[in-house]
């Protein structure tokens, strides 16, 4: 029996259907989960994919946070169900308070669309245990709000607890705080970060690597030894 | 005011109408008069006024697109022709692909960001109207001189415009173009294509037939943006005497629309649907009076029943109004039910507003009364026909020869060195990846290629590699030299643009941005270039499928260059084979594929060094376009070439340049005997590419080449990090990215 990993679909996720793609392109079983059903369909873990959900209106994630299906990842997370938020989904964790900080509009006030390269600082997350510690990896990058910015404090915490999941190498796309494209709550199986390893999981397709699948085989693993 | 009703027109037949006002002429209100019997409704005048328009009546230029069917080539493959919201075209394996290029140049000029934003809502729709999920867009844009001042107010309005509304719609952004021309500083041209797929049995037309059967709106309320704009905006030239026209500007919100089409593809699943037309220029007018009359019947619509953002507004201009975001589906009474539900799921507004009559009028009521009653084809299709008078304007003999070719050459290495890094720097021929970074291209996990590429590709079967490919050329500078041949340079610009990345070109949509049809020197152009781009595409295999008109872009009595703008559609089999342009690995051997001659008439160096236009530009053979196409596909698929890139503005210097920035690597170039460096560099003749082939592969190239009578020229090599014109000069890769990629930031940044 493989892994069942939730994607789930807001009005306004635009990476839904790749999500879902990588999911199975990594073996396990991809779930379609739907904004208004509180019900997660018995997955092993959930996917909250990139996208402008409602619009993007109010701010980023804001009311996607609100929705039936996010009660039950919220509270499911916090028991320990892997979560990852990929951008818009990493926006919503933040707005969920699964996450710390929040997202504020690029430095250059642009949408930036780029071959990103990240340094995992953290490989013993849910989603990174098949990455070594330090290994450089590049997945695209796309978005508008993408500046992680957090209180001094917290930024500190979060390093010295090696929450700090992902970094920014070569090039801080757009202001982020400390380099960090992505970070991970204490526990290690909530993952935000802004780039997207979903769309890092094919030769040919995209930037034409396949970066990005580890997440998707990291998850793999852990939902079916656990 | 009393609603002017059809029973107190047929009782007021003297009360006078402002027919000139919404730009009918004298002998067109006539005509409608005659159709109807009597005068007509303010609301059927209003109808009538923005149907038969330039932009929705196409009158100025029908005569010469009717060309485009007469000329069409056998093509098994056509599945849908010219008169449908967009053609469509069997591209094996069950799908079929939709694609159309349009403009939205007016409103872009005036509102830069709505003006581009809704320029891909609205081609957007047009692709899902055919049953197909859209899959990509591409723009072409033209703006003004890039220095100049207003341009920087244009360029990143519609820049973030084009981002702003297709990055939130989840569609990739794979290729287009961006030109600077003095000639588009009043009237920058925003042209925006859609690409979709569908499975064959899924093709959708607009038309209402089945007595009974429901007319659904469904998507965004109706509210006073746009109103006239097709009318208003479409017609007139922009003139500093009139007052400001920003409230014509339809205002978007992708985020609806992307509700549309989730809820619209779910629709399509189940197959509830029996007709259905998205809402663009004229808005209900259009969509009712279309559906109408391509179905059997007639229609009655209830126009209290349309879902308003602002109560005030009266009947006509719900009619006429251009609000975004907006679908009109024909549906049986036993499948209404669940319509509504799965536009509940999808939080999108949809009531039915009218239903299929068995009679052949369309039939609109308003509070209770009647206040259209027309046959719907004299709305939709009747509309006026003009043969305007067209004429070679007197100065074109004098610019032809004003020939290029006397233009002072470089006279030593370090000039010849000096005008390749200012060419490649120049705004035309720089990178414009600060623009194309501001679009997602990766949404979908489909992308095999996207600007700087040739064509931009997308894969459509993940299980077998299937993938269409699509470029989209125009040079209104050639054009400008000769409107016949300027067309068929697009053409076959675009046609290699594909077949260098490995497709087989298919099918062919087009943009035709036009001066003002009401000056014969512009109406001569309009003649020459669609008759060179019918004859090109009947020569090369290659229907039109569909398009669109954009005229009167001109400011008092400057017309823009003549700018047909042309998309290739090419197929794949598997998009494995796709060929980039990188110059990725040392020790490929590079060779120039085709004939080079001392063509420099409208070239980029003549802008770039002279700031010239004149003489002729480059010759076309589309015989040698089509052979050349061949071996770039054949080299594809059976791996002979690891890249190539198309010859066309700037030359193989630029080409090169691109290449080798893309791949990181170097190239070492010897100038074949019997040409000079100069030529070698410089020269824009058509019908070339630059492939890079592989040692082992180079005896079985140049023998496919030497077979089919293309002539292959090793050129040089792949190596080291500069690139290097033997006996004559070196730039260092970094000094050559430096000066090709620093001048878009600079600009705009």
């Amino acid at each position: 029996m493989t892994a069942r990993i939730g994607v789930v679909t807001f009005p306004g996720t635009l990476d839904d259907r790749d999500a879902l793609r990588a999911v199975r392109l990594a073996g396990a079983e991809p779930v379609s989960l739907w904004h208004r059903d509180k019900g997660l369909k018995q997955v092993d873990a959930v996917v909250l994919a990139g996208g402008f959900s409602y619009g993007d209106y109010l701010r980023a994630g804001a009311i996607s946070r609100f929705s039936p299906v996010m009660e039950t990842v919220i509270d499911q997370a916090r028991s320990g169900m892997p979560v990852l938020g990929i951008c818009n989904g990493f926006q919503i964790l933040t707005e969920a308070h699964l996450l710390p900080g929040a997202m504020l509009r690029n430095n250059h006030l642009h949408f930036i669309c780029r071959d990103q390269k990240l340094r995992v600082e953290n490989a013993e997350t849910a989603w990174t245990a098949e990455y070594e510690q330090g290994r450089e990896i590049s997945v695209p990058l796309k978005n508008v709000d993408g500046r992680y910015v957090a209180a001094e404090r917290v930024l500190d915490e979060l390093e010295a607890e090696g929450r700090v999941a992902f970094r920014y190498l070569d090039l801080n796309p757009n202001g982020s705080l400390r380099d960090i494209a992505g970070i991970t709550n204490a526990e290690g199986n909530v993952v935000g970060l802004m780039p997207h390893p979903e769309h890092a999981v094919e030769p040919l397709i995209g930037t034409g690597g396949t970066d990005g699948l580890g997440f998707f085989t990291s998850i793999l693993k852990k939902t079916v030894a656990t | 005011m009393t609603l002017d009703t059809v029973k107190h027109a047929t009782e007021t037949p003297e009360s006078e109408l402002p027919w000139k006002e919404l730009g009918l002429k004298e002998d067109e209100y006539a005509r409608i008069r005659e159709i109807l019997g009597r005068r007509p409704t303010g609301a059927e005048l209003a109808m009538y006024s923005v149907m038969w328009s330039e932009h929705c009546s196409y009158k100025s230029s029908k005569v010469h697109l009717k060309q485009f069917g007469e000329k069409a080539p056998e093509n098994d493959a056509l599945l849908v022709g010219i008169g449908e919201n967009a053609g469509v075209v069997d591209v094996g394996q069950g799908y079929a692909v939709t694609f159309k290029v349009e403009s939205h140049n007016h409103p872009s000029y005036i509102e830069p960001y709505q003006g581009a934003a809704t320029g891909v809502g609205g081609i957007v729709r047009d692709i899902l109207a055919m049953g197909a999920r859209p899959v990509a867009v591409m723009d072409p844009l033209r703006f003004g001189a890039a220095d100049h001042p207003d341009t920087k107010r244009v360029l990143p309005g519609v820049v973030a415009g084009v981002g702003g509304y297709g990055n939130c719609l989840g569609l990739p952004n794979i290729g287009g173009e961006v030109v600077f021309d003095s000639c588009y500083q009043g009237n920058p041209l925003v042209n925006a294509l859609c690409v979709g797929v569908m499975k064959h049995e899924d093709i959708h037309l607009a038309k209402a037939s089945g007595a009974g059967n429901k007319v659904i709106l469904y998507g965004a309320r109706t509210g006073g943006d746009g109103i006239g704009g097709v009318s208003v905006l479409a017609s007139e030239t922009f003139d500093d005497t009139k007052p400001a026209k920003r409230p014509a500007v339809q205002v978007g919100d992708p985020f609806q629309e992307k509700l549309l089409i989730e809820c619209t593809l779910e629709v399509f699943r189940e197959k509830l649907v029996a007709g259905i037309q998205d809402l663009g220029g004229a808005g209900l007018s259009c969509a009712t009076s279309e559906l109408a009359s391509a179905g059997s019947g007639g229609m009655r619509v209830d126009l209290d029943s349309v879902p308003l953002r602002d109560a005030t507004l009266s009947p006509e201009e719900i009619l006429m109004s251009e609000s975004q975001e907006r679908m009109c589906a024909i549906v049986e009474p036993r499948h209404v039910e669940r319509f509504m539900e799965i536009c509940e799921k999808w939080d999108v507004i949809a009531t039915v507003i009218g239903e299929v009559t068995e009679g052949e009028r369309l039939e609109i009521f308003w509070h209770g009364e009647q206040i259209v009653d027309v046959p719907p084809g004299t709305v939709a299709h009747e509309g006026p026909t003009y043969h305007r008078p067209y004429a070679r304007p007197e100065w074109q003999d004098a610019l032809q020869a004003d020939d290029a070719g006397r233009l002072p050459r470089p006279a030593t290495s370090g000039e010849l060195r000096e005008q390749v890094l200012k060419l490649v720097a120049s705004p035309n021929q720089a990178a414009k990846s600060w623009i194309t970074d501001q679009y997602d291209r990766f949404v979908q996990g489909n992308t095999v290629l996207a600007q700087p590429e040739d064509a931009g590709m997308v894969r459509i079967d993940p299980d077998t590699g299937l993938g269409v490919a699509l470029a989209t050329d125009g040079n209104g500078r050639y054009a400008k030299l000769d409107p016949y041949a300027g067309a068929q340079l697009a053409l076959a610009e675009a046609y290699r643009n594909v077949a260098a990345s490995g497709a087989r070109p298919l099918a062919v949509s087009d943009c035709l941005n036009f001066g003002s049809p009401e000056d014969p020197a512009v109406m001569w152009q309009f003649a020459e270039a669609t008759r060179g781009l019918a004859d090109g595409c009947l020569h090369l295999g290659t229907p039109v499928t569909g398009g669109n008109v954009s005229l009167y872009n001109q400011t008092g009595d400057t017309a823009i260059h003549p700018t047909p703008v042309v998309a290739v559609l090419g197929v794949i089999d598997d998009v494995a084979r796709r060929t980039p342009i990188a110059f990725a690995e040392e020790g490929l051997l590079l060779y120039l594929l085709g004939d080079t001659r001392e063509e420099f008439g409208g070239s980029a160096w003549s802008q770039v060094v002279h700031d010239h236009l004149g003489g002729l530009p480059p010759k076309v053979d589309l015989d040698r376009e089509r052979l050349l196409a061949e071996i770039l596909i054949s080299g594809s698929r059976d791996g002979m070439i690891d890249a190539a890139h198309d010859l066309s503005d700037g030359g193989l210097v630029q080409a090169v340049t691109e290449s080798c920035l893309r791949g990181g690597k170097g190239a070492r170039l010897v100038v074949p005997d019997g040409l000079d460096a100069f030529t070698f560099l410089f020269s824009e003749s058509p019908g070339r590419a630059v492939v890079a082939v592989p040692r082992s592969e180079e005896l079985r190239f140049t023998d496919m080449c030497g077979a089919r009578g293309l002539p292959a020229t090793r050129i040089g090599v792949v190596d080291g990090d500069a690139v290097e014109v033997q006996g004559e000069f070196t730039v260092p890769l970094g000094e050559l990215r430096t000066a090709h990629e620093g001048t878009v930031p600079a600009l705009f940044a």
